[in-house]
Parts: structure tokens; C-alpha cells; sequence
């Protein structure tokens, strides 16, 4: 779509910029000076320059944590972006139905993720847990102490947590499709995959996009749930990358470290968001019907 | 034969998905040792020990009500100010639009756990700590670039001719986003409206830090559950069965916009 050359169109984003400014700037500018510094007390700090930043770079813990991370993160969108989507195209479009499926997908979102962690802790439990009774009925599963069984626990959590904003955005997306672009298909006599490949996917770009970058990015960020349900055991085997920075910039309170972290942590996401919206931009403009 | 294989997946998934609430339902019911004690696959001995706990409680049902208000609040800011940024985005070309769109969204790449403490600073040096403003106004950091995401997605799908005809028409401006455009994204508005909601209502670290007493979110007063001798997964669960309400409402008042979506033919 071509869009109208209008510079008075800041004035309609102005009010956006300031209240996201407000908080965004100044911490981040903050973190900034930490990240420069050896801090051991108020006002008793040192500037070190880059040595944090070559001190984490060169950490192998974090690299074996990145790697954790990269490998998480692309399981939860691989599994959950198809399953998101064939949910929202299973769901009915009208009558009581709805407001069923609409209100009953969205619990989980709704609860806060620290009790997420804890209600599966005992869900997961072999003895008194639902799911550990009903796998160890099958299985020996223990996600205390296998690495593999902790991994398919958080996944399993994950999905079961996440896969609902999927399916809700490409919901909503699908019902912002006009009636008559159907109709248009059926008059034609396309099939139901020629249907979605041609009209609906392309139509959902939008939410889909904002969908998958959400998506990479909370799982990329993700704290409260393993940090609970595993604590990044056992072993390191689910130590992801905020979990390793809590336990630099908070527990042992190294403020400078801890800020070099997450500046180079929030320079990969930042990367990895860039190169998929770019990409999924382009994908889009092909497809366009 | 297609339509009910599709009903039977649903209804699986659903199943599932209802598991592990169910298991709060039940945790919510008993008393920590009797959960602690053996596996029940419904509660024997119900005992509504735990909500009581929370509903005659000042500090416990306090919590509910500061998350409501700070969380309202920052529903219809992220709103109101998302909505003509992503018409904006969506509409017109103008000096670095392309670069203030992704940097919004950068605002919710950073990991929280280090901003803590410069979110305390910067809060209290303008004298909203413990407020609700302040949580409401901190938690925009991440609702409002996303609503402006989510609606912009939306805004786009809508023909420009829609625009050019209305103005053509002789509607001004705001009676036209108000009575025509608006009217035409509900879908995308009612899933924004919950988003905004559903993330400021779990989000925990910057609530906690803001807040002391007087606007302490319900997420923050859950911890307490952990005392000396363990954790009460009984109270926890109930608390947690009770978080799901107020979302649960939001999302039956917005789901009849999520659904009509979009009617062509206003104009």
C-alpha cells in the first residue's frame, strides 16, 4: 500500500514517544554507566572500561548458555507458530462456541509466572502430580533429575503456556479477513489449502509477524518458569541466559558484569528480532495476492 | 466428516490444556499437608480454608485491587496513545518512521533483572514510588509498543480507499477514526485491549520494585507463601485460581469484537 508523505503524522506518534521515552531512556543510560564500571558500594565505583564486556564475552558458561537459549527458542517457535495457527483456523467463528474457546485459551496466559512454575512443580510430581503419576505409569520421568526430562517438563510448560497468544492473534486476525475475499475464492473453486496459502496466511502477515517476534523474543528473555519449576538443573542443563545473568547481577551483586550481560544479551535479541522481522517482511511482499 | 474431525482436535487440546488448571482447582481446595501428603485425583475432604484466607484478609485482597487499578490504568493509556501512533505507522510516510516503529519495539528486548534498580531510581526521583501511576506508567514501556504493533498489523489490512472516501464524504477527521475505523479494527482492539491487560496483570519485577505497601500487586503478595516452613501450596493455588478471574471477564467483553472482526460495506 502506498502511504501519504505526511511529517505532521509525528504528532500523532508523539504521545507514544514521550511516555515510552520516559522509561525506557534513562535506565537504559544507566545500565549503560554500570556496565563501564567496578561498583562495590553507593557512590564508590570505578570506571573499568571494556573489561566486563571481554570478561563476558570470553565466559564459557555464558556461551554454553546462549546455546541452551538459541536451541529453546527455536523449538517453542517451531512447535508453537504452526500449532497457534491450525488452532485458530480449528476454532468456530460464531455462536456459543466462541466465547468458550476464547475464554477457556486464555487461561493460562492470565496466571502470574512465578505460580505457574509452582502449580507444576507439584503437577509434574511422580507422586502426588497429576501428569508425574500419569507418565511414570508409562515411563520413569523425573525432571528433578534427568537433563532430558527437565527439557520436554519446560517445553511442555512453555506450549502449554504460550501457544495460547499464537492462536489468539491469528484468531483475530483471521475474523479482520473480509467475508468478500472468501466468497471471491469460492467462486473460483479453491481449495481449502489454496484458501490459506493465498488468503489467509498472506492476510495474517501482520499479526503474525508481531506474533513471532513476540514469541522470540519472551522465550529468548524467559525467567520466572524455569528458574522455578528447575532452577536450571539439573546441572546447568536448563540454566538459560537470564537465569546465569540473576545469578551474576543479583545473587553475587555485581552490578558491572551484571550490566555488560544484558547489554550484550539485549544487542542479540535486538539482532535476531531485526533479521526476522526484515525477513518476514519480504516473505510477506512475495506472497502478496 | 472434516468439520467434527477438527471439533474432536479442539476439544483434545482444550482437554489438555484444562489439566494442569485443574490441578490448581484441586491444589486450591485441600489443605497443604493433605497435598503434600498423597495423590487425589479430586479433593476428599474439601476445605475452602484457603480462599476464606484470602477474602477476609486486608493484605491479601488488597493486592487484587492494586493490580486492578494500576492495571486499568494502564490498559486505556496504551490504548489511547496506541491508537493514532499505529494509525500513523499505518497511514503516512514521514521522518524516520521505519526507525521509531522498530525502536518501540526494542523496549521489551532488554532482560529485566538488571533495570530493577534504575527503574527505582528514576521513579523515585519523581516521587511516584508505591503509587499505581507509576506501575501503570512503567508497565507502558512494554504495552504500548506492542499495542501499537498489534494494531498497526490490523490497520493496514483496511483498504486506504476506506480513508480517501469517508474524507471525501466531508468527515473530519476524528468523527471518521472514531465512528467508521475504529469500528472496522474491533478485533484488532479487543485482542490489544487483552494483551495489554493480560501482561501488565503477570508481569512481577517492576510491580514489585515500585510498589511498598500502598499499591503492592497480588503477583508480589503470592510470594509470601513461602514462610519458614515451606511453601502453602493450597493458599498459592487458590490465589492462583483467583488471578485467572479478572482476566476471564476482560476477555467475555472483548470477545464479541475478537469475533465480528471486520464488515465491509460501511461506507
Amino acid at each position: 500500500m502506498d502511504k501519504w508523505e505526511n511529517n505532521r503524522a509525528w504528532f500523532l506518534v508523539l504521545p507514544v514517544f514521550i511516555i515510552v521515552a520516559f522509561s525506557s531512556i534513562l535506565p537504559i543510560m544507566t545500565v549503560v554507566n554500570y556496565s563501564l564500571q567496578d561498583i562495590w558500594g553507593p557512590g564508590q565505583s570505578v570506571f573499568v572500561g571494556t573489561e566486563w564486556y571481554e570478561e563476558m564475552l570470553a565466559n564459557e558458561r555464558l556461551h554454553d548458555a546462549l546455546w541452551r537459549q538459541f536451541l529453546f527458542s527455536g523449538l517453542v517457535l517451531l512447535i508453537e507458530m504452526p500449532l497457534g495457527i491450525l488452532l485458530a483456523l480449528a476454532m468456530p467463528k460464531r455462536g456459543w462456541g466462541v466465547s468458550l474457546c476464547l475464554v477457556t485459551i486464555s487461561l493460562p496466559l492470565l496466571i502470574p509466572w512465578n505460580t505457574i512454575g509452582t502449580i507444576w512443580i507439584i503437577f509434574t510430581r511422580p507422586d502426588i502430580g497429576l501428569f508425574g503419576k500419569a507418565v511414570n505409569y508409562f515411563v520413569e520421568f523425573d525432571h528433578t533429575a534427568r537433563p532430558l526430562d527437565a527439557w520436554v517438563t519446560l517445553m511442555l510448560m512453555e506450549v502449554w503456556h504460550w501457544t495460547p497468544l499464537v492462536a489468539l492473534l491469528a484468531y483475530a486476525g483471521l475474523r479482520a479477513i473480509p467475508d468478500a475475499y472468501y466468497q471471491a475464492a469460492k467462486i473460483d473453486g479453491a481449495s481449502a489449502w489454496s484458501t490459506f496459502w493465498y488468503i489467509q496466511l498472506p492476510k495474517m502477515r501482520g499479526v503474525l509477524t508481531i506474533a513471532f517476534l513476540l514469541r522470540f523474543m519472551d522465550s529468548f528473555l524467559i525467567y520466572a518458569e524455569p528458574f522455578v519449576l528447575t532452577g536450571g538443573g539439573p546441572g546447568n542443563s536448563t540454566t538459560f541466559l537470564s537465569i546465569y545473568l540473576v545469578k551474576i547481577a543479583l545473587l553475587q551483586f555485581d552490578l558491572g558484569p551484571g550490566g555488560a550481560f544484558s547489554l550484550i544479551y539485549f544487542v542479540i535479541v535486538l539482532l535476531f528480532s531485526y533479521m526476522f522481522y526484515q525477513a518476514l517482511q519480504r516473505v510477506g511482499r512475495g506472497e502478496k495476492v | 466428516m472434516k468439520l467434527e474431525k477438527k471439533t474432536i482436535c479442539l476439544a483434545i487440546y482444550f482437554g489438555l490444556l484444562l489439566m494442569p488448571i485443574y490441578w490448581m482447582l484441586n491444589m486450591s481446595l485441600r489443605t497443604n499437608a493433605d497435598i503434600l501428603g498423597y495423590f487425589a485425583l479430586y479433593p476428599k475432604d474439601i476445605t475452602f480454608a484457603n480462599y476464606i484466607k484470602i477474602f477476609t484478609d486486608q493484605s491479601w485482597y488488597s493486592g487484587y485491587v492494586n493490580s486492578i487499578i494500576y492495571v486499568s490504568i494502564n490498559t486505556v493509556i496504551s490504548l489511547l496513545t496506541a491508537l493514532p501512533a499505529a494509525y500513523a505507522f499505518s497511514r503516512f510516510r514521514f521522518l524516520g518512521d521505519k526507525h521509531l516503529f522498530f525502536w518501540l519495539l526494542t523496549n521489551r528486548m532488554a532482560p529485566a533483572a538488571v533495570f530493577a534498580l534504575p527503574f527505582f531510581q528514576l521513579y523515585s526521583s519523581v516521587g511516584l514510588m508505591d503509587t499505581h501511576i507509576a506501575v501503570a506508567l512503567a508497565h507502558c514501556l512494554f504495552n504500548v509498543p506492542l499495542a501499537v504493533w498489534i494494531l498497526e498489523g490490523f490497520m493496514t489490512g483496511i483498504p486506504k480507499e476506506i480513508d480517501e472516501t469517508a474524507f471525501i464524504d466531508g468527515y473530519s477527521f476524528p468523527r471518521f477514526f472514531l465512528t467508521i475505523f475504529i469500528p472496522l479494527i474491533r478485533a484488532g482492539v479487543g485482542v490489544t485491549a487483552f494483551f495489554c491487560f493480560m501482561f501488565s496483570w503477570v508481569e512481577l519485577l517492576i510491580a514489585r520494585t515500585l510498589t511498598v505497601t500502598n499499591a503492592k500487586p497480588i503477583a508480589a503478595i503470592m510470594t509470601r507463601t513461602i514462610s519458614a516452613t515451606g511453601l502453602d501450596y493450597g493458599l498459592l493455588a487458590a490465589a492462583g485460581m483467583l488471578t485467572i478471574v479478572p482476566g476471564m471477564l476482560v476477555i467475555w467483553f472483548a470477545r464479541n469484537h475478537m469475533a465480528k472482526g471486520f464488515a465491509l460495506g460501511r461506507v
